[in-house]
């Protein structure tokens, strides 16, 4: 439960970052809360040579409404959300997720941006991005680039930021009238990572006719994965009972979970499928509030 | 109920004063093991092996020796050279303290890499070059015993299987005859997996060898540290470790649950190279260190249970298989091999029993910790348990009713078990109804008939236990020869205040509360003015230390008899003092007088002040008193808890909606520390029920070597638990006490998995083995439906 040998470097702000990350190189690694990277290092899973912590960079924690976009400095803690009052009152899938993840002492340290960089499809907030259609704002050499969610995750812990780059902010649609979402994940025990999770975010005319949605699933994939084929059925439709039970259908066909300690492959398909339907409803109750 | 004898100022037995020990362990000035930091320490870390069966071919310690810092690297073939590379276990069986050539499961031990801080010795240890041939693992213990099963432990002579031992007790030809005739004869093949006792503090120990004194002090998380002193003096005699110069100090301990019995290579290996050394060295295993090595439980269990149509119970059979892997390590009593799985026959009137097990070899780590369950309990508790329900199943009866047509009644005690025990005493009865009235078991009845009607899955489960603790008796019990009583020594001083020290060793049990109340209660001493020690060897009196639940029914009988012997000499110190004969003086708490004349009376404090300024001529001077207590018998405790369950059948979810738990415990010392012990147990017995089991691979692998899969459960996973209880006094204990600690792990999981079964008995599922997961409760609704 002790790394192996690493050097530690202190940065004070994006730039200096990147240029040390530039001048160490790819066995570089950042930190800001450390809380998913840190026990991969205990466990000499993870071996950078280099850690450069980012966490005392100032101005990278805040959640604001600017324009048409809710904006989260890619440094505000889950807690600072969990906490955040325009987030209680008008996203509170958020919420919903970091209520659900790990424990208040993780949760008072590890970050949003951390949790979306480390690519890791068990992580909850990458599904909840994927939902809620968010930009991705990081900066690098080649200065800021604004990525969407849908090309940040490339593969198991891998994502679209070049090694330079530093996360800065994540952009998400602000909430329109009548739009919703939830999120809900199976865990074995408080803290655990997710058996399955689903992310449902939705939006709907004055006539309650599905304007937008999205769709996310949390750990039961190798990359996290957005339901595609399932947002397909509601768009543009009225949102029926026997729609959000395709919905679901489809869920547990196209999510690719494998058998593990968490339980069989067919049981988390039917997991997803439930708890889709489950998410679909809530959204929608939260929307027509 | 127990009436109070003492002020709540005394704090005798029954009052629920505030634990003594809890003000440093709140403000964090605990004092654990790793908190030991002596002038030159060095720290020990082990190499593990990555496989469960392989050949080591080779151990290079270049790199790791050429890392500044890191001063010694320790092999099996180092320890040979004095011996030491074996030690025997507490079952005769032997135990590699460091492999020569063969690793026998995952994780075992390999070497030692010595440093001068632990960061060191982990790059130290990550440097160490091991050439392994892996082998093919026995895992399945139903393999073991196959002919062509690999020979596992060919070192021991005259070992021609797999097979450790065969034990039976009770009549097996009785028992079939009596099965063969039964109206109803219910079957199950019942697995408790292994599962981790999961301390909070791992192991780990300082050995601290004085090459000018040769004094070997050992700081220990020992939960019997007078044992552990002998033992090293047997096993290491022979390199000049001598009893008398060997002290062993067990400080605080941040949780034993019975995986601080044993002797760990890790000790052994640390105390021999202080001892080579002549410096300080200090082992603590790291978590996962901690949870994949030394284990609970393991047994497969083939029950029978016969009885009348009506539901009279006739007769139990029970064949067991225990895992027990590379050696039989169990931490029991030497005549107790699986422990007091004999207990099995439970809590009911019948006339034939016969129960037999055989122990076999497999490449995992060795174990059979009795992890809060008094040696085995928990499994025996189980079997009976479950197969009373099935039974009710079978033939349509509740199982309430079952139980009370065939509980042992409370006229029958002592009552002696077809399997040899002599049950000391209960009220098994009234036990269960108390438990039926808080928990409103009629509506609840009602209310399952009612979400049946609905296709609504919810269960009510019972389990009325009888535990067997306090060993024990030294005409059966002992650990290497030394039998199993339990000691307590108490010095009061001139001015009446008292130290009083055990041969146990509290581990968050509340001893230095709880012996202080019994002293309290026996001397009217306030038990803020008697201060409890244990857990060092060169002062506390000899004892076996606790765990099995044996503290109260040992040391604290120990403890009132010691405080008799000195009352006895106080009433002589009181009768010189008033004048009078010794046959003229009473006692009531706190006090002589002079029968007839209260008003005459000398305090407890003013005699111990005599006995020091102004005793009789010709009495001994001083006010202390010893008493070793060998218990003429084991305490039974017992209990009757009930859990209502609903589950959901599109997911498996379990919520358990209720948890009531009677115990019944005899007479209480005090009731907030049981009720906190309670409260800890039924926590501890919701965890193998529902979350917790190592889980291994084909290959001997450990799959949950973490917390993060590994799953304790948390305050978030715990029911409200609604607790109470019956008092029947242990007749042949000094106080009518009997343990408590243990019952609730070992009833807890018996009623969970009893109510989760009768929720899904509508499926038609009979059965399922614990843990009972929502995952597993899905797969076997998935089953039930494709069979229907």
């Amino acid at each position: 439960m002790i790394p192996a040998n690493f050097n530690y470097h202190k940065v004070s702000s994006v730039n200096e970052a990147i240029a040390l990350s530039q001048k160490l190189g790819e066995e570089a690694k950042y930190m800001s809360g450390g809380h998913s990277l840190l026990p991969m290092m205990k466990l000499r899973f993870a071996t950078p040579e280099h850690i450069i912590d980012i966490s005392k960079i100032e101005g990278l924690s805040y959640i604001k409404e600017e324009g048409d976009l809710l904006k989260i400095g890619a440094m505000t803690t889950q807690t600072e959300m969990e906490h955040n009052a325009l987030l209680k009152e008008k996203y509170p899938i958020l919420g919903d997720a970091i209520w659900l993840t790990a424990d208040p002492s993780v949760r008072n340290v590890g970050t949003i941006g951390g949790n979306i960089a480390h690519g890791d499809a068990a992580n909850d907030q990458p599904a909840l991005m994927l939902a809620m259609r968010a930009t991705v704002v990081a900066e690098g050499t080649d200065g800021t680039k604004s990525i969407p969610i849908d090309e940040f995750f490339h593969g198991f812990y891998m994502t679209a930021l070049e090694p330079s780059d530093v996360l800065i902010e994540i952009q998400i649609p602000k909430a329109k009238k009548s739009s919703g979402g939830a999120y809900v994940k199976i865990e074995r025990k408080v803290g655990d990572y997710a058996t399955a999770g689903v992310a449902v975010h939705i939006e709907l005319d004055d006539s309650g006719v599905c304007q937008q949605i999205g769709i996310g699933l949390t750990n039961v994939s190798a990359v996290p994965m957005r339901l595609e084929r399932g947002e397909e059925i509601l768009r543009g439709q009225k949102v029926t009972d026997d729609l959000i039970a395709q919905v679901g259908q489809v869920a547990s066909e196209d999510c690719e979970p494998e058998s593990d300690l968490r339980g069989s492959e067919a049981y988390k398909r039917s997991i997803v499928n439930t708890i889709t339907k489950r998410m679909l409803n809530k959204a929608l109750e939260r929307a027509r509030q | 109920m127990f009436k109070c004898k003492t002020s709540p100022e005394v704090g005798g037995m029954g009052h629920s004063v505030k634990r003594k020990e809890d003000a440093r362990f709140l403000h964090g000035k605990g004092n654990y093991v790793d908190d030991v930091k002596l002038p030159g320490q060095l720290t020990m870390v082990l190499v593990r092996s990555p496989y469960a069966y392989a050949k080591i071919k080779g151990i290079n310690k270049e790199k790791a020796l050429a890392i500044p810092g890191v001063l010694a690297v320790i092999t099996g073939y180092d320890l040979k050279e004095f011996n030491l590379h074996w030690m025997p276990t507490l079952l005769s069986d032997t135990q590699m303290v460091l492999p020569t050539d063969t690793v026998m499961h995952q994780s075992q031990e390999v070497c030692a890499v010595i440093a001068t801080d632990r960061y060191i010795a982990v790059d130290g240890a990550e440097a160490v070059e091991v050439d392994y041939e892996p082998m093919k693992a026995l895992v399945d213990p139903w393999k073991a015993l196959d002919a062509d099963a690999p020979l596992l432990r060919p070192d021991k002579e005259g070992q021609k299987d797999n097979q450790i031992y065969h034990w039976e007790r009770g009549e097996r030809e009785k028992t079939d005859a009596a099965i063969a005739a039964a109206d109803v004869v219910v079957k199950e093949r019942i697995y408790l997996p292994r599962i981790h006792v999961a301390s909070i503090e791992t192991c780990g120990c300082v050995a601290s060898y004085d090459k000018d004194t040769q004094k070997m002090l050992v700081y220990m998380t020992s939960q019997a540290p007078h044992a552990i002193r002998t033992i090293l003096a047997l096993v290491a005699g022979h390199v000049g470790l001598s009893e008398e110069k060997i002290r062993i100090i067990a400080q605080d301990i941040g949780g034993g649950f019975g995986g601080k019995v044993p002797v760990y290579p890790g000790y052994v290996i640390a105390i021999a190279a202080s001892f080579l050394i002549g410096k300080p060295v200090k082992w603590i295993e790291d978590r996962s260190e901690n949870l994949v090595n030394g284990f609970a439980r393991d047994y497969h269990m083939d029950c029978e249970l016969a009885a009348t149509k009506d539901g009279k119970i006739q007769a139990f059979k029970v064949s067991t298989l225990a895992d027990h892997g590379y050696t039989d390590s169990s931490a029991n009593p030497s005549k107790y091999p699986t422990g007091m799985f004999s207990i099995c026959t439970g809590s009911y009137d019948y006339e034939h029993a016969f129960a037999e097990l055989d122990a076999v070899y497999t490449n995992k780590a060795p174990g059979g910790v009795a992890y809060r369950c008094s040696f085995r309990v928990t499994e025996a508790v189980h079997a009976i348990e479950r197969m009373v329900d099935k039974l009710a199943a079978k033939i349509g009866k509740d199982p309430a009713q079952l139980r009370f047509e065939n509980f042992i009644k409370k006229e029958q005690f002592p009552y002696e078990s077809p399997l040899g025990w002599s049950y000391d005493s209960g009220d098994y009865k009234q036990t269960l109804e108390k438990a039926m009235d808080m928990i409103g078991y009629d509506d609840y009845k009602k209310e399952q008939a009612e979400k049946r009607a609905q296709g609504k899955l919810m269960g009510i489960g019972i389990c009325t236990f009888t535990e067997v603790v306090g060993a024990g008796p030294s005409k059966d019990f002992d650990i290497l020869g030394i039998a199993m009583f339990d000691s307590a020594e108490i010095r009061v001083h001139p001015t009446g205040k008292a130290l009083a020290r055990f041969g146990t060793k509290t581990q968050g049990q509340g001893h230095e509360t709880t012996y202080a109340q019994i002293l309290a209660e026996e001397l009217g001493i306030p038990y803020t003015d008697i201060q409890i020690e244990d857990g060092d060897t060169d002062t506390a009196p000899y004892g076996l230390g606790t765990y099995g639940s044996r503290s109260t029914p040992t040391a604290a009988a120990a403890a009132a008899m010691a405080a008799r012997k000195l009352r006895a000499k106080g009433k002589k110190i009181a009768a010189h003092l008033l004048e009078v004969s010794e046959d003229d003086i009473d006692w009531e708490v706190g006090k002589y007088f002079v029968k007839g004349a209260p008003e005459k009376c000398k305090t407890i404090q003013e005699v111990a002040f005599a006995a020091y300024t102004n005793f009789p001529a010709g009495m001994e001077p001083g006010f202390e008193a010893t008493h070793y207590y060998d218990p003429p018998n084991m305490t039974f405790p017992n209990g009757a808890y009930i859990c209502v369950v609903e589950v959901e059948e599109e997911t498996g979810a379990i919520d358990v909606k209720r948890f009531v738990a009677i115990d019944d415990c005899g007479n209480i010392i005090n009731p907030m520390i049981v009720e906190g012990q309670v409260h800890g147990g039924l926590t501890q017995g919701i965890a193998p029920a529902m979350y917790e089991g190592i889980v291994y691979d084909d290959e001997g692998n450990v799959l949950n070597g973490t917390l993060m899969d590994y799953l304790v459960p948390t305050a978030v996973e715990s029911p409200h638990w609604e607790t109470g209880h019956t008092i029947t006094p242990s007749p042949h204990h000094p106080l009518g006490a009997k343990g408590v600690a243990e019952s609730p792990t070992v009833g807890a999981p018996p009623a969970i998995a009893n109510a989760i079964i009768d929720a899904l008995s509508p499926l038609g599922i009979e059965h399922l083995d614990i843990p009972i997961t929502p995952a597993k409760v899905w797969e076997a609704i998935q089953v039930a439906k494709a069979k229907a």
